[in-house]
């Protein structure tokens, strides 16, 4: 297991983000379709990074809620694209397997019917243009 | 062989925290010419500028090098010193070890070695330097402002007031600004027209100044003390002698559909027009691309209602040329596009508006008449939601990096007003910060929220949707609660980040003062010169500068007029020494340089010449110094080396180039 | 010749900056203090259109292992005109400099406004970092005045 030093690198590096950019106006949270069903909020996603909490990420709901949808993304004035980093903390618990991660037999109770599927969001963005 | 004292300041730290000022000096003392070289804490104190006279004295120095800031800085003050001292300025050079040494570099041993480097450059330098003097040139007692805002309108009443003659040349058809287009003014909630219009009117009556509007700066040429400026007087197709502003003819025209400007679009006006009706001159003006008769040669309902015969179809654009000395820049601001910005459904929706349109719909005179209601079917909101920072604080291309600056202010004043005259709406405001810095600017927002009952919520929006039942769907969040809100609103408005006017870009090039990526004119110096621009003679007054606001403006406005008014007060103008000159001998008469010259400051003449004994008439190149700005361009150009710049010749630059290289 | 130790090649670099935008721009990023190699001199010109091809010549010859011309921006020129005329000479220039063997990268013309000290040290960074890559000049370097 890495130390939550070297994790939030990670983070960085495969994100390509600065979190330090970050000015905390919240438009991430304000544009996100799936904020309630999150625990950890997009806003709050940039201070995990920064103060090295990894580990929490990891384990949050929020780390499967996300859509992918790329609306904090999108509309970040500063350029800090929080969706980045909750897809790179996804990356690096599916690069470190044995750690968090989904079970196939969990999944059904996991699932919300209310909640549109990352898969076909994702697939939405890709093929939208 | 020069005298050469060196003198190596330690600018407290500065320099001495990362430059072995003493090495500096041992090296500087090896150096061919130097008798004197020695440091000292403050080099550009009283007791630093005695050190320099008395070596001057004892030594009988005939060249200075000082190692210091950039010469940007003090050059000015060591020759100033030098002169007292009774050697000529121009024999002082400047070593830059500050900005371009120590303040960069942290290692102490790379930075000696670069500051001994830049020393030695300086002081071969000025082992070649040569004693100049110069000249003078007149100063034309007239000065030129560009914008006739609020910031250009107290400019001009301030020059005009010390006796000077003032041009205000303004592009639209009245002079007032954008802030003729504000309703109430923060923090103390007066009406922008009951105080602007009295300075219009004042500006307007004042025997020094003329005022030129629907005109445009065309070309500018010339220097300080002595520019000359062309001014295009669009045409206006009234006669402004005759008219006597009646207003007859905007009744009348039948075409009525032209976006109206002043009212940001928000409604329509006549093809013949007035922007507003305490306009100055009030006179209106032919918006020919709308005009029937223009457009179809069919129509003249104008000319046939106008009693007093001033409708002038004929008129052309009139192109006036005139001497100014100075020339103060105050073109204002814009309010940015939206179109980058989908997610606040601007275009989408009449009901989402910027604070100027909304500036409009709350004045007396705007497209509402000052009621308080939604553009798109006139119903009064209920709910009015509105957003900070919409395009200002931005690291992306959509927006600006800079903070507006105004915006948290006119917010508050917004929502103020409205609480107060409509007492059941409900005000919501999302903001990042809430910016007040300003005497009595945080007392005013706590009053917004305390006594008012405005709703501030820390947080942004990330959507807004136009529903179909006319509601705007407002998708936000409140980082305090740490919760998302999902909420109706009849009206959202938007603080709009500002930017200059898109017209600066070209009056700067025009008059050759540098502009910042973000299209603000750049200031001298930050702090200590921010009203004037590097150029020498043009002077910047209000938002071209930076983003502020009215009390700002005014304050800046003022001190552009006092910097102008400083310099009209001189009869005569010292000029650039440093000025190319012509070897009359290796000139061969080209004209190469005659044409390069971007000031027409070269001139060929024939005249006799005493070549080793031969005695001719040749065609050579003469320099008019007082037309010459020394920039160089002609020494290159000449092919025959006769064309040399006096203070950085082509031995000087070699002597450096030898020295760095060595 | 002294025998060549194992040290990091540090090249000789000159500046040309004129006086109004770059050099400018050369204090701005000073008192902002963003680094750049000290193997960078500046030399303070009144304009672009002063530097002369011979100075630059005279630089290679010299020693030096780049030269850097910088002007105000197209159209904000102090003197109107001046960086179009150092364009045009400095394109001549190089493209000859290149045909006798001084690399394009040793030679380089940018256009730093005096509000771009950021511009100006990344500029400098990245030319060092060029001419260190391309190592010592030899082409015109005129052996006499080698030490």
């Amino acid at each position: 297991m890495n130390t939550p030093k070297k994790q939030a690198e990670m983070i960085k590096e495969i994100s390509g983000v600065n979190p330090l950019k970050c000015m905390k106006c919240g438009k991430c949270s304000a544009s996100c379709p799936s904020y309630n069903e999150m625990d950890i909020k997009p806003h709050q996603f940039v201070s995990y990074v920064q103060n090295e909490d990894i580990e929490s990420l990891v384990n949050s709901k929020s780390l499967w809620k996300c859509l992918s949808c790329f609306a904090c993304v999108e509309r970040c004035p500063r350029d800090v694209k929080p969706g980045k980093l909750i897809d790179a903390a996804r990356q690096l618990v599916v690069r470190e397997k044995g750690g968090d991660y989904l079970m196939a037999d969990e999944i059904p109770e996991l699932l919300d019917p209310e909640l549109p599927q990352q898969l076909l969001v994702s697939a939405f963005r890709r093929y939208r243009r | 062989m020069q005298r050469i004292g060196v003198f190596v300041c330690h600018c407290g730290s500065n320099i001495a925290a990362t430059v072995d000022v003493k090495k500096v000096v041992e090296m500087a003392k090896m150096e061919p010419g130097v008798v004197h070289a020695e440091d000292y804490q403050y080099m550009c104190s009283e007791a630093g500028q005695s050190k320099i006279a008395e070596a001057i004295k004892n030594e009988k120095l005939t060249g200075l090098v000082v190692c210091s800031c950039s010469p940007r800085m003090h050059e000015t003050t060591f020759r100033k010193a030098a002169e007292r001292a009774g050697l000529n300025p121009y024999m002082v050079e400047v070593a830059n070890i500050r900005e371009h040494c120590s303040w960069i570099h942290k290692d102490m041993e790379e930075a000696t070695k670069k500051a001994v480097i830049l020393a030695r450059a300086a002081i071969a330098k000025v082992n070649l330097n040569a004693s100049l003097k110069p000249g003078e040139s007149l100063v034309t007692k007239r000065a030129l402002v560009i914008g006739g805002g609020i910031a250009g309108i107290q400019t001009a009443l301030d020059i005009a007031e010390a006796g000077y003659e003032v041009d205000i040349v303004e592009k639209t058809p009245s002079i007032g600004g954008r802030m003729s287009q504000l309703d109430k003014t923060f923090p103390t909630l007066d009406c922008s027209a009951c105080i602007l219009t009295p300075k219009m009117v004042e500006a307007s009556a004042h025997e020094k100044i003329n005022i030129y509007t629907y005109s445009e700066v065309e070309k500018v040429s010339g220097f300080v003390g002595d520019f000359t400026v062309d001014i295009r007087k669009k045409a206006r197709s009234v006669d402004m002698d005759k008219c006597t502003g009646c207003g007859v003819c905007q009744e009348k025209c039948p075409s009525k559909k032209n976006s109206n400007e002043f009212n940001r679009g928000l409604n329509t006006r006549s093809a013949i027009y007035t922007p507003f009706a305490q306009a100055i001159p009030n006179v209106p003006v032919i918006d020919r691309e709308n005009c029937i008769k223009f457009k179809t040669g069919k129509c003249g309902v104008c000319a046939k209602v106008c009693q007093a015969g001033a409708i002038d179809y004929e008129q052309k654009d009139e192109i006036l040329t005139e001497k100014y000395g100075a020339i103060v820049v105050a073109t204002g601001f814009d309010t940015i596009k939206l179109d980058n910005y989908d997610e606040y459904a601007y275009n989408q929706s009449k009901d989402v508006i910027t604070s100027l349109e909304l500036e409009r719909i709350m004045n007396a005179a705007g497209p509402t008449k000052g009621h308080l209601e939604r553009m798109s079917d006139g119903k009064a909101p209920k709910n009015m939601v509105f957003i900070q920072c919409v395009g200002s604080r931005c690291a992306d291309k959509r927006g600006k990096s800079y903070c507006s600056k105004i915006c948290c202010m006119y917010t508050a004043k917004h929502a103020m007003l409205i609480r107060d005259k409509y007492p059941d709406v409900n005000v919501t405001v999302f903001y990042i910060d809430v910016r007040t810095p300003g005497k009595n600017f945080d007392e005013f927002y706590r009053r917004a929220v305390e006594e008012y009952g405005v709703n501030y919520i820390k947080g942004q929006v990330g959507k807004v949707a136009p529903q179909p039942n006319g509601q705007l769907l407002v998708q936000g969040v409140d980082l305090i609660d740490n919760k998302q809100i999902l909420m109706e609103a009849d009206m959202v408005v938007l603080a709009t980040a500002i930017e200059p006017d898109p017209s600066v870009r070209k009056i700067a090039t025009m008059l050759t003062a540098s502009i910042d990526t973000n299209n603000f004119l750049t200031e001298a110096h930050p702090k200590l010169r921010p009203v004037e621009s590097p150029t020498a003679g043009i002077f910047l007054s209000g938002v071209c500068q930076g983003p502020k606001d009215i009390p700002e403006t005014v304050s800046q406005a003022g001190a552009a007029a006092v910097k102008a008014i400083g310099l009209l007060a001189k009869d005569k103008l010292m000029t650039n020494p440093c000025t190319a000159k012509s070897d009359e001998l290796l000139c061969n008469g080209c004209s190469t340089c005659e044409n390069v010259c971007p000031y027409g400051a070269i001139t060929y003449e024939d005249k006799e010449v005493n070549d080793h004994g031969i005695r001719e008439t040749r065609r050579i190149a003469v320099v008019n110094n007082a037309l010459c700005q020394g920039c160089g361009a002609c020494t290159v150009a000449c092919p025959s080396g006769a064309m040399d710049l006096q203070g950085f010749s082509n031995r000087q630059i070699i002597a450096e180039v030898d020295a760095i290289c060595r | 010749m002294s025998i060549e130790t194992k040290e990091e090649f540090r090249p000789k670099i000159v500046a040309f900056c004129c006086n109004w935008c770059s050099y400018a721009g050369a204090d701005l990023a000073g008192s902002s203090r963003l680094s750049y190699p000290a193997d960078v001199k500046i030399i303070r010109v009144p304009c672009s259109c002063r530097v002369n091809p011979m100075f630059i010549l005279r630089a290679f010859e010299k020693g030096a292992d780049g030269v850097i011309l910088c002007g105000c921006h197209p159209g904000d020129c102090h003197y109107s005109t001046g960086n179009y005329y150092a364009r045009r000479r400095m394109t001549l220039l190089f493209s000859m400099l290149d045909y006798i063997g001084v690399e394009n990268g040793r030679t380089r013309v940018e256009w730093v406004s005096a509000a771009e000290g950021v511009k100006f040290s990344t500029t400098m960074n990245e030319f060092v970092e060029k001419v260190r890559s391309l190592g010592k000049n030899v082409r015109l370097e005129d052996l006499r005045c080698r030490n």
